[in-house]
């Protein structure tokens, strides 16, 4: 049995779906995790929610990377735990420097709220091997601060040690401009560490495991992490 | 602490009429003290005690065999869904506060109505707002005013909706020059509860200790309720500090503080501090609990040691809640507030006297019945203007328009446009229940913890409602039920947001009293509960009264997934049917006031023996499996209803347009009446070429007026034949300007 943490900090709000999609796949014993929990020695996967962590007032992230469970967080990072960040969990895991470069306000300065379509640019991954790549997945984002930004020698190590696990892309999977919602630099969406263990993406994977809601896409993503942790 | 002396100035000021100072005085058997007097004033203001409108309530029918708290017992109404599990919900209106500051006045509606949902113990679902702006298009100075309003109102709601993580999944925007000056937020919320979760406002068993929970109190929106209450004039700006300011993360705190609370047993009462705060939410509970408050303002957290009583008593500060705990579970709330980091303090007890006593430390500063306050407001039975129906709509005086630029103008409109821009700034999706998201006749939402799929509109032509309320009220209504049906859904129960001018204004009040009767008529046609809805008067500027707009909230129940249905066409080759008939009343239609700038004529007339059999035969075939897209004809007639049919799901995606032959025959219409008529009992079906056959047999069965007008095409090319005449838009076109019209115009 997979043993997975959703940790919950003031503000999340994507606690209770990320729950679900999880839990929606057997072999997986998922349990909410408060963020004055100190240990997560007792998990094998981690998941940092989307939400607005105290509201997220100042920088995306910028107090909840202070949370007591983040020093939890950071010790299961080196021990090479499985770390998945969404949306607001992935501003976490940037300001908490487990992920490099930083995500700033939509270009546009609104929030958005849509389907996107994403390249699977990598599937040498913990996160991403039961996907192909060059797959295109259909996953929603949600979000006013998802605009990627690094500097360039930061996005030059991420493209050289293929980081970049998704992009935004046209229907046609091109990289364009007009195909990113947010105008992140080259289209990111999503990225891992050099290890490949922490991984964080703005768009919703947990929205996209129930035909019911439009797309079953986000299913890819989780199995990935399952198949590779129950290999473990 | 020195107060000011009651001078009939300072009575004036706070908007008491002399009768009602008597009555005061009659009440207390002497002169009120300032805290008194200001208490009285916010609670007798028409926004806490509805005192214009109440007698007019009473007509809306409120019972039925699923009503499980009635409307005006508590702060929303709850509703039973089966196996168990009920749904609480409201709307109400931050329609003043929006008006002068546009951002924080849209968030903190969003948060009143939610509090509201939580109080009564239920987890809130989703949001929908009902929203009004001026025109926006334009390079005039009030069309830049407008565009910042309606930015402002979005951004407000998108702020704090989407940090609560509750979906706003649907709702509705018009632009009207009416609203120039006072646009209306109407804010919408439905919660999900156990029946045995339900939680009261009651002030329950003597000598309970009362909790204070959540922010602290500031001098922010200090008599807000009184505020709204009045006309907005120039100098309404100056009522800037009577806005209260939001904070979303704080309300999501208390949010989940509260419902562990309640989940805990321990409570006895609960109430959020809303309009008229302190004050209200005490002499409230008492007043419902039939007991008496006692509460020391110098234990109430503050953001300022120096507010005063009068200040602590009327400020308007959110994310408060007054929660009555059971005696001896002081500790259970300590718990929870300090693991939720919320302040929280004991600020008294209830008491056996039925009075509402207010000290400051040792002294008092109020001491009133409850009761009096809480439903002792004088009652009016304001004076209606006689009313004549507008004039019939002389055809001759209206030139027939090129029908195939008029579709373009019409799609060009942003009441008609594409709401886009606006729905995807709100995260419509959070909480993964969100089946059928803005964009289709209604939103359809997955209570996944009760497994039941509800669909929920909101609805009103004020243009109708300003030509005739009456008749406008009741075809909201109309609209909302067959908004239901088309989505595959049994309407359940009605939420009210009745946005009229000043009641003292005879022609105001006529309007008011009429749209009530129209919305009793249509409820009790449908046999919908009203479970409650909010009153907002004196919407007037420097222009007037707006146009009377009631907006009617409905909420209906799909039995089945396989039931759900949208109104985008699905595949090339169905048959298209029109349900109802063709129709010719153009008095009050979006073509008129588009095309020919009139807003004049008799608005279309609602059958509503007809309707129920129409949306009934309606539901009856989805449920058999053979409907595939169902559309309502509404604003812009059979061929706006058409054309959207043709758009795709995905509405950024331009690929998946679809195509429409139709055939009209030879009416004798003018083709302007035949594509634009707003004639009401009319729903445009497509259905699989297989199932025609038994379509048709039951409708015929049914002696009910259809008519299979043709087919959907692969073209992307909407065909129309009449009178033998054939007219024709490129799909694609129609939905560049539907989908353009609203972003184009917000860049200015």
């Amino acid at each position: 049995m997979i043993r997975c943490a959703v940790l919950q900090f003031p503000g999340s709000n994507c606690d209770q779906d990320a729950l679900i999609a999880i839990r929606s796949f057997s072999g997986v014993a998922a349990e909410l995790v408060w963020h004055q929990t100190t240990s997560l020695e007792a998990f094998d996967l981690i998941i940092l929610p989307g939400g607005f962590s105290y509201g997220d007032y100042l920088r995306s992230g910028a107090i909840a990377c202070f949370s007591p469970v983040m020093q939890a967080v950071k010790k299961a990072a080196q021990q090479g735990k499985i770390i998945l960040g969404i949306c607001n969990g992935f501003q976490i895991l940037c300001e908490a420097h487990l992920l490099p470069g930083t995500l700033i306000r939509n270009r546009n300065l609104l929030f958005r709220c849509e389907e996107t379509i994403l390249r699977l640019e990598n599937n040498v991954t913990p996160f991403t091997q039961a996907c192909e790549k060059g797959q295109l997945l259909r996953l929603p984002i949600a979000h006013g601060e998802g605009c990627y930004v690094a500097q360039p020698d930061v996005l030059q190590e991420l493209n050289n040690n293929n980081q970049i696990l998704l992009r935004y892309a046209t229907a046609e999977g091109e990289i364009t401009k007009a195909a990113s919602p947010n105008g992140s630099l080259e289209n990111i969406a999503g990225i891992c560490n050099r290890e490949k263990n922490i991984f964080g993406l703005m768009p919703h994977p947990e929205r996209a495991c129930e035909a019911l809601l439009g797309s079953t896409d986000g299913r890819f993503l989780f199995h990935s992490l399952i198949t590779s942790l129950s290999k473990k | 602490m020195n107060t000011p002396p009651i001078t009939p100035a300072l009575i004036a000021k706070h908007g008491l009429s002399s009768d009602e100072y008597q009555k005061i005085l009659t009440i207390l058997g002497r002169e009120p003290s300032y805290e008194e007097l200001g208490v009285f004033s916010v609670m007798w203001s028409e926004h806490c005690s509805y005192k214009n409108s109440r007698p007019l309530l009473r007509q809306f029918p409120t019972t039925g065999k699923n009503v499980l708290v009635k409307a005006g017992e508590e702060n929303a109404g709850v509703l039973d869904i089966g196996n168990g599990w009920a749904v609480a919900f409201k709307i109400e209106s931050h329609n003043h506060p929006s008006a002068i500051e546009p951002f924080q006045g849209a968030a903190t509606g969003v948060g009143g109505i939610i509090r509201d949902i939580f109080t009564m113990g239920a987890r809130p679902a989703f949001l929908l707002d009902s929203l009004r702006f001026g025109s926006i298009e334009g390079d005039t100075l009030a069309a830049r005013a407008n565009r910042r309003l309606f930015a402002g109102v979005v951004a407000g709601i998108s702020h704090y909706g989407n940090c609560m993580g509750v979906p706003t999944i649907g709702g509705e925007v018009y632009f009207d020059k009416s609203y120039e000056g006072n646009p209306l937020v109407n804010a919408f919320c439905l919660g999900v509860l156990r029946h045995e979760q339900i939680a009261r406002g009651a002030a329950k068993g003597i000598g309970n200790p009362i909790f204070y929970v959540g922010a602290e109190t500031g001098r922010d929106g200090l008599a807000g309720a009184a505020f709204a209450s009045r006309e907005l004039t120039e100098e309404s700006k100056a009522d800037r500090p009577a806005v209260q300011v939001g904070d979303p993360f704080r309300e999501k705190l208390l949010l989940e503080a509260c419902l562990e609370l309640l989940e805990s047993g321990c409570v006895a009462g609960i109430q959020d501090m809303g309009a008229a705060g302190l004050t209200c939410s005490t002499c409230e509970t008492a007043s419902r609990g039939g007991t008496g408050v006692e509460v020391d303002l110098n234990l109430v957290p503050k953001r300022s040691n120096d507010l005063t009583p009068y200040e602590l008593l009327l400020s308007e500060s959110q994310e408060r809640m007054l929660v009555i705990v059971q005696k001896g579970e002081e500790a259970t709330v300590q718990k929870i507030f300090e693991k939720w980091e919320l302040p929280y303090a004991l600020i008294g007890h209830v008491t056996d006297d039925g009075k509402m006593r207010i000290r400051a430390g040792s002294t008092v500063v109020v001491d009133v019945p409850a009761r009096a306050l809480a439903d002792e407001a004088p009652l009016y039975e304001r004076e209606a203007a006689p009313w004549t129906a507008p004039a019939l709509l002389d055809l001759k005086t209206v030139p027939v328009a090129d029908v195939i630029m008029a579709l373009h103008q019409l799609f060009a409109h942003p009441s008609i446009a594409s709401k886009q821009w606006a729905w995807r700034q709100y995260d419509y999706m959070v909480q993964t229940g969100t089946v059928v998201p803005p964009g289709s006749d209604a939103a359809v939402f997955h209570l996944r913890e009760a497994d039941k799929f509800l669909a929920a509109t909101t609805d009103c032509n004020a243009i109708y409602c300003h030509l005739d309320p009456r008749e406008g009220a009741k075809a909201a209504v109309a609209e909302a039920t067959r908004n239901l049906a088309c989505s595959g859904a049994m309407p359940l129960g009605v939420t009210d947001n009745l946005n009229f001018g000043n009641p003292y204004k005879p022609e105001n009040f006529f309007q008011l009293r009429a749209a009530v009767e129209g919305i009793s008529e249509g409820c009790r046609a449908f046999d919908i509960p009203v479970t409650g809805g909010n009153v907002s008067l004196y919407n007037e500027s420097q222009h007037g009264a707006i146009d009377p707009t009631p907006t009617i909230a409905m909420v209906g129940i799909i039995e089945k997934k396989e039931q759900i249905t949208t109104q985008h066409f699905k595949n090339p080759g169905d048959v298209i049917y029109l349900l109802g008939e063709l129709g010719e009343e153009l008095g009050g239609s979006h073509y008129l006031l588009v095309v020919h700038q009139r807003k004049e004529g008799l608005p279309p007339r609602v059958d509503f023996a007809k309707e129920k059999a129409l949306q009934n035969q309606l539901l009856s075939l989805i449920k058999s499996g053979l409907v595939q897209s169902a559309h309502d004809c509404s604003e812009g007639g059979l061929a706006v209803a058409l054309a959207e049919s043709c758009f795709a799901r995905a509405q950024q995606d331009s690929k998946a347009l679809l195509g429409a032959t139709i055939d009209l025959g030879t009416t004798g219409l003018r083709p302007d009446v035949a594509l634009f008529n707003e004639s009401q009992g009319r729903i445009l079906f497509s259905a699989r070429p297989e199932n025609a056959t038994a379509i048709e047999a039951t409708l015929q069965a049914a002696k009910l007026p259809f008519q299979r007008l043709g087919i959907v095409t692969t073209a992307e090319e909407i065909v129309i034949q009449l009178n033998g005449e054939k007219y024709q838009w490129m799909t694609r076109n129609l939905h560049h300007t539907w989908s353009t019209a609203i972003p184009h115009m917000m860049q200015g």
